[in-house]
C-alpha cells in the first residue's frame, strides 16, 4: 500500500470518527434526560479520542508536518473522507440513537477485523477503540430496541429514523481502489466481506425492535471518496472549526 | 556533587504517590496506568497506557508523573505511551479495588455490574446509565438504601 492509499485509508477511519463525534457532542446539555446526556457526551469523548489516535498517524504517514488537530480543523469539506451517515443531521434523540446503531455495527466489526491489521499501529489503536465501541455497540442496541419496541410514538419515529439513514449504511460496504489496497496489502479487511455480517446482525436486532428494514437497496455515496457529501457537513464544520478560522494558530 | 541512582522499587513507590485527577483516592499505579519503569542509559523510562483514548485525565496523568520524578531529583525522564496491550480494569490492583470502594465507588466486576453497594453491602442493585461522570464510571443505583453510586466500567 502506498503511503498516499494509507493516509486516505486512515483518514476515514479519523474522519468517520471525528464527524460522528463532533455531531454526538452537539447533543451536551441538551439531552433528554440527564442520563442520556452524560452517555452522549462519553460516547463523543471516546470518538474523540479515537480520532486523536487515527488522525495522529495520518499525520505521520503524510510526513507534511499535519498533526491531528491541523488535519481536523484546517482541512475543508472536500478533503473529509467520512461516510455520508455520520455526517447525517441529529434529529430527534431517536434519530441520533438509530444513526449510532446503524455506525456502531459497522464500527465493532470493522475494529474487530483491523486488530489483526499487518500495520502494528492500526493493529493496536483497533485493540484500544474494540473495547469503546462495544460498549458503545451495547447502549445503542438496547436504545433502538427498547424505542423501536415501545409506544406507538417511539415506533413511529424510530421507523422514520430507519426509513431516512437506511439509504446511507449500503456506502459502508461498497469497495474501492483504497479497499482493495488494503485488502491486498493485510491492511484492513474486504469491506463487502463484513456486509453480510452486519446484515444478519441489523435483521436480527430490528426483529426485536418491530422494526422494518426499507427493502429498496439504493445506497447514496461519495463520502468516504470525498467525491460528493451531503450539504450537511459543510455547515457542520463552519461550527467546528470556527475558533481556528477565525483566530489561527489559538491554543490554551 | 555525586547523587545516589533511586532505584526502579524506589521510582515505583515514588509514581505509587501520585493520585488519578479524577479519583484522588487511587494512584496511578493503584490504576493500573503505569506500565513500566525503566533505566535506560541515564535516563528513567515510564510507560504509561490511557484508560479510554478520549480521558481528559490522560495528559493531567502524564504532567503529574513527570513533575512527581523531578521533585526527587530526577532531570532526564521520558513518558511513552503504549496502547497495546489495551489498559483493563483487571489491572486495578487489590489495593486500588479497596481504596475505590471505601471512597463510594463500587469496584470493577466481571459479572459486568457491582457486586454489592458501595455503602450498605446489599446486593439488591439496578443500573441507572451504562455512563457516569467519568469514561470510566456508570451510575447504579442500590435498591435497598436507595442511594445512587458510582460503579468503576469493567472493560
Amino acid at each position: 500500500m502506498t503511503p498516499q492509499d494509507l493516509f486516505q485509508y486512515l483518514l476515514r477511519l479519523g474522519d468517520n470518527t471525528l464527524v460522528l463525534g463532533h455531531r454526538t457532542s452537539e447533543w451536551c446539555g441538551t439531552g433528554p434526560v440527564l442520563e442520556e446526556d452524560i452517555a452522549l457526551a462519553n460516547t463523543a469523548l471516546d470518538l474523540i479520542g479515537q480520532t486523536q489516535m487515527w488522525l495522529g498517524y495520518a499525520g505521520e504517514v503524510e510526513s507534511e508536518g499535519r498533526s491531528a488537530d491541523d488535519l481536523a480543523m484546517l482541512r475543508d469539506v472536500w478533503d473529509f473522507r467520512n461516510v455520508l451517515l455520520v455526517e447525517q443531521p441529529n434529529g430527534d434523540f431517536g434519530q441520533t440513537m438509530m444513526r449510532q446503531f446503524l455506525f456502531d455495527l459497522w464500527h465493532d466489526l470493522m475494529l474487530a477485523n483491523l486488530q489483526k491489521s499487518a500495520d502494528p499501529r492500526i493493529a493496536e489503536i483497533a485493540e484500544k477503540a474494540s473495547k469503546e465501541v462495544r460498549y458503545h455497540l451495547e447502549r445503542s442496541t438496547d436504545t433502538v430496541v427498547g424505542l423501536g419496541d415501545g409506544s406507538p410514538e417511539s415506533h413511529r419515529r424510530m421507523q422514520a429514523a430507519l426509513n431516512l439513514l437506511w439509504p446511507y449504511v449500503g456506502e459502508l460496504f461498497v469497495p474501492d481502489d483504497i479497499d482493495a489496497a488494503a485488502v491486498a496489502a493485510g491492511i484492513g479487511p474486504d469491506p463487502a466481506g463484513i456486509g453480510a455480517q452486519y446484515r444478519n446482525l441489523a435483521d436480527e436486532v430490528m426483529a426485536r425492535a418491530t422494526l422494518a428494514i426499507p427493502s429498496d437497496p439504493f445506497a447514496h455515496k461519495g463520502g468516504k471518496s470525498g467525491f460528493r457529501h451531503t450539504e450537511h457537513l459543510g455547515h457542520m464544520l463552519t461550527e467546528m472549526q470556527w475558533l481556528q478560522r477565525a483566530y489561527p494558530g489559538a491554543t490554551w | 556533587m555525586v547523587k545516589t541512582q533511586p532505584s526502579i522499587a524506589e521510582i515505583w513507590t515514588w509514581l505509587d504517590a501520585v493520585p488519578d485527577p479524577e479519583i484522588p483516592v487511587v494512584s496511578v499505579v493503584d490504576l493500573g496506568i503505569v506500565r513500566g519503569v525503566a533505566r535506560e542509559g541515564g535516563k528513567i523510562v515510564v510507560t504509561i497506557t490511557p484508560t479510554y483514548s478520549g480521558c481528559p485525565a490522560t495528559s493531567v496523568i502524564s504532567f503529574e508523573v513527570e513533575r512527581a520524578l523531578r521533585e526527587k531529583g530526577l532531570e532526564d525522564v521520558e513518558l511513552r505511551r503504549q496502547l497495546s496491550p489495551a489498559w483493563t480494569t483487571d489491572w486495578i490492583a487489590r489495593k486500588g479495588r479497596d481504596k475505590l470502594e471505601e471512597y463510594g465507588i463500587a469496584p470493577p466486576s466481571p459479572a459486568g455490574g457491582p457486586e454489592r453497594c458501595p455503602r450498605c453491602g446489599e446486593r439488591d442493585l439496578e443500573r441507572i446509565s451504562q455512563f457516569g461522570s467519568t469514561p470510566c464510571k456508570a451510575q447504579w443505583r442500590c435498591k435497598s438504601c436507595l442511594e445512587p453510586f458510582d460503579y468503576f466500567k469493567c472493560i
